[in-house]
């Protein structure tokens, strides 16, 4: 444990600045993502045909090893090879594909009792959107974005290998140096950072949903 | 590990001309096939040792309803945990403390077992979390009545999980089984860190740092991404097959309807769906 705080002291600048780099992108990509997968998933759920292809793509996106997606999209998209953008593209690529599905079940799982009544009770279809099917799938959708959160913040350590300085460094060095001690490092700050994030959506989901705390479990 | 800034690299449509030629895929002593079925291999074993584990842990938690916090909260943890991270410190860390190094006939070569080994723990603690979190949400989410039912019918605890709630939890079961075959695929091509190892991933690796040759660079990496892509979406195709054919219809016909979603790792959601049931 000293050697691992030693060596954060050693090289405290740098590692924070990888850090802020993690948290950027990692974070960007995961609003990004989300503001882009909320029409898709909605699009989903409202006409079902548009179902089984966004969810069969993005199963496909998902699949892609990150690697392989970083460096793919400079040939798709022109940016250049070793920009961090195409990190975070690929990690907003990775979010709306783990999204679209989440969202879809989510405001699919609203019950049609609850929809009807809001329809009965006046509720234009926006506003009933807005108002009753949105916040009635928070929990699901925000369930899936502390699943997302996670999992951008241990892969952005991936983009080591195509030279985009972030805390995945730590790993290339103890790898290059044959030590534990950067390793330990980078995942204890990862694993951090990540329930850090994990922490900060659960949060919202509870100010988000205060008829959750009122009803008692079953 | 670092790439060459390179402008001129080739294009995607070498990577098309790359996945066309034969000699990549059978000739060459480093080609496709070769490395397709160490990949099904690092997969098959992963997912097998996973379900060995979350599958009774999953019955037991979702039949006891104990502990349902504390797993949903270490399956959430084990997410956290950067792969490339963990590769690297087992195969710094344990690799040179396994001494075995036999040959297992048909599945590894002499001297890989060291390997194997901690990337294999990588790949099932990857498995673990979708597998388990589904099983427990099923069998949560079994109708009550139905289990109520077999219990009075004199049914015991084991009979119960084994004839009513583990083949009415099937389909997220399963569901929870494909999400976990495709991160496991994806993420076996993290294999190819570790020395002695293939998989996919070894033309991914190897190709990082001579991008610009037209045979192994940039287009076999890409082109390795693709088949990653392809293999995933096969396996998750069988599995669709082999659920319609393990779900009992009683059950299916209901789901179909209800077009039973895929539930993340949260009580929240198996509220939800106990509300809409």
């Amino acid at each position: 444990m000293n050697a691992i705080w030693n060596y954060f002291r050693g090289d405290q600048d740098e590692i924070l600045h990888w850090t802020w780099t993690t948290v950027w992108l990692a974070g960007g990509a995961l609003l990004v993502g989300f503001v882009v997968a909320l029409p898709l998933g909605w699009l989903a759920s409202r006409y079902r045909w548009t179902y089984p292809p966004l969810v069969t793509l993005a199963g496909i996106v998902y699949t892609i090893p990150s690697v392989v997606l970083f460096l793919a999209l400079p040939g798709l998209i022109g940016t250049k090879i070793l920009a961090p953008v195409n990190v975070g593209i690929a990690l907003t690529a990775y979010t709306v594909a783990l999204m679209v599905r989440i969202v879809a079940d989510g405001l699919a799982s609203v019950s049609g009792d609850t929809m009807a009544s809001a329809a009965a009770m006046g509720y234009t279809n926006r506003q009933r959107l807005f108002a009753v099917q949105f916040p009635i799938a928070i929990p699901v959708i925000g369930a899936g974005l502390r699943v997302a959160a996670v999992s951008n913040v241990s892969l952005v350590s991936v983009a080591s290998i195509i030279g985009v300085s972030q805390l995945g460094q730590l790993f290339v060095a103890g790898n290059n140096n044959n030590t534990l001690t950067p390793i330990w490092l980078g995942l204890i700050i990862i694993m951090a950072l990540a329930f850090v994030f994990d922490g900060v959506i659960l949060m919202t989901i509870r100010l988000l949903t205060p008829w959750q705390r009122a009803v008692s479990k079953p | 590990m670092r790439l060459a800034d390179s402008a001129d690299l080739p294009g995607l449509g070498s990577v098309g001309t790359w996945l066309n030629d034969p000699a990549n895929w059978v000739k060459s002593p480093n080609n496709l096939l070769i490395h397709i079925r160490e990949h099904v291999i690092y997969t098959v074993v992963a997912v097998l040792l996973a379900l060995l584990i979350a599958l009774p842990v999953g019955l037991l938690v979702g039949h006891t309803r104990r502990g349902v916090v504390i797993i949903a909260g270490l399956a959430n943890s084990l997410r956290a945990i950067p792969s490339l991270g963990l590769v690297v410190l087992l195969v710094v860390g344990i690799s040179p403390k396994i001494h075995e190094t036999q040959a297992i006939p048909g599945v590894l070569d002499r001297g890989q077992l060291p390997y194997f080994i901690p990337i294999e723990i990588i790949l099932v603690l990857l498995a673990i979390p979708p597998i388990l979190v589904n099983t427990y949400a099923g069998v949560q989410n079994v109708d009550p009545y139905a289990r109520d039912a077999a219990k009075g019918m004199g049914m015991t605890g084991l009979q119960v999980v084994r004839k009513v709630e583990f083949p009415c939890a099937l389909p997220l079961i399963l569901s929870g089984l494909r999400s976990a075959v495709l991160q496991v695929i994806a993420t076996a091509t993290v294999a190819a860190y570790a020395p002695l190892l293939g998989g996919l991933g070894r033309l991914i690796v190897d190709g990082d740092g001579q991008l610009n040759n037209k045979n192994v660079g940039y287009p076999a990496m890409v082109g390795a991404g693709i088949v990653v892509a392809a293999l995933a979406l096969v396996a998750d195709v069988l599995l669709v097959i082999v659920g319609r054919y393990a779900v009992s219809r009683g059950i299916s016909g209901r789901y179909r309807k209800a077009a039973a979603p895929q539930l993340p790792a949260d009580g929240t959601v198996s509220e939800v769906q106990m509300m809409r049931a």
